[in-house]
């Protein structure tokens, strides 16, 4: 079978399964969970260096950069210019030009502002940076984010952290038609199966962090999501037979007693 | 110690007394930061990390020093 490759902004990966690095016990945990996840991108964040106690371990050292990519966000930034700030901050780290762009709006629900994202994804993609864009499901606004040269379009399929599952199938039903670059599920899974139904909806990936850190068996989770991620891709490609309302039997008649 | 040889700089939000004509290559050292794992911010503009014993420190700067933890 041919290899089916997922491109974003010219790079190629095999997994389809991108996870954060956010919320485990400890770092220890992170990288077991994303090793047995199979996931190339990890999603990480900027924060300020501990200069006081210098003895807490550092991501770098759990979760190697030259193995795995890393997808600096901006996580908790609430304006494009805290959002500018950090991405620019992250870029010098280490050169990271493919970055996750996330700008709140709302603190209880973390749903994005769109107003403030497409400005960022705007003066970023003049910057060079290619975006990865965390999003609402709103095709309009998907549409402008596409057209001001996101490298990735990623809607959210319920709040961040909820675990609620694919609330808005519509939607993105909707979104997978009209988007050319990679569309993404980036909030929301809780369970193997809305992977499953994210992929089959045609999705390119998934970006799954809260649903695999927080299950009593974080690693067990991984690999459940690992292979539901394969399993809906595939079941996808495979052209599913259409729904019927009548029986069909599996069994021919022809010989039967 | 004589203050008049001294500034008072602003990293990562705490207070450091340091000496006058300090640069943020003897800052990262004093503070052992493993330099090709942060970026670092100089009043609000990125500092070129190549050229760090270049920029001396000023009474009031604030520095930022930044790296990559676990996010979602």
């Amino acid at each position: 079978m041919k290899l089916d490759i997922l491109k974003i902004a010219n790079k190629k990966f095999k997994s389809r399964l991108i996870v954060g690095t956010g919320k485990y016990k400890n770092m220890q945990e992170c990288a077991k969970a994303i090793k047995i996840s199979g996931a190339e991108i990890v999603t990480v964040a900027v924060r300020r260096v501990n200069i006081l106690d210098r003895s807490k371990p550092l991501l770098m050292d759990y979760i190697n950069p030259k193995k795995i990519m890393y997808l600096p966000n901006t996580a908790g930034c609430f304006t494009s210019n805290d959002a500018l700030r950090t991405l620019r901050l992250a870029r010098e780290i280490g050169g990271w030009k493919i970055v996750k762009l996330e700008v709140l709006g709302d603190k209880k629900n973390l749903f994005p502002d769109m107003i403030e994202t497409l400005k960022s994804t705007e003066v970023l993609t003049k910057e060079g940076f290619k975006v990865m864009v965390y999003c609402n499901d709103d095709p309009l606004m998907c549409k402008r984010l596409e057209n001001s040269g996101a490298s990735a379009i990623m809607p959210l399929a319920a709040p961040i952290g909820s675990g609620l599952g694919i609330q808005n199938k519509t939607n993105i039903k909707i979104l997978r038609h009209q988007t050319k670059v990679p569309l993404i599920i980036d909030a929301g899974i809780g369970q193997a199966s809305d992977a499953v139904e994210a992929m089959e909806m045609g999705c390119d990936a998934v970006l799954i962090n809260t649903a695999i850190a927080k299950a009593k068996k974080p690693f067990q989770m991984a690999e459940a999501m690992k292979y539901a991620v394969i399993s809906g891709r595939k079941s996808f490609l495979s052209g599913r037979i259409m729904p019927n309302f009548q029986g069909s039997p599996s069994t021919t008649k022809k010989g039967l007693i | 110690m004589n203050k008049k040889n001294k500034i008072k700089i602003v990293v990562n939000g705490k207070f450091l007394t340091v000496n006058l004509k300090f640069t943020l290559k003897n800052l990262v050292e004093k503070l052992k930061t493993p330099i090709n794992k942060v970026a670092i911010e100089l009043n609000e503009e990125i500092v070129d990390k190549k050229k760090l014993n270049k920029v001396f420190l000023k009474n009031k700067d604030k520095i930022e020093i930044v790296h990559f933890i676990g996010g979602g």
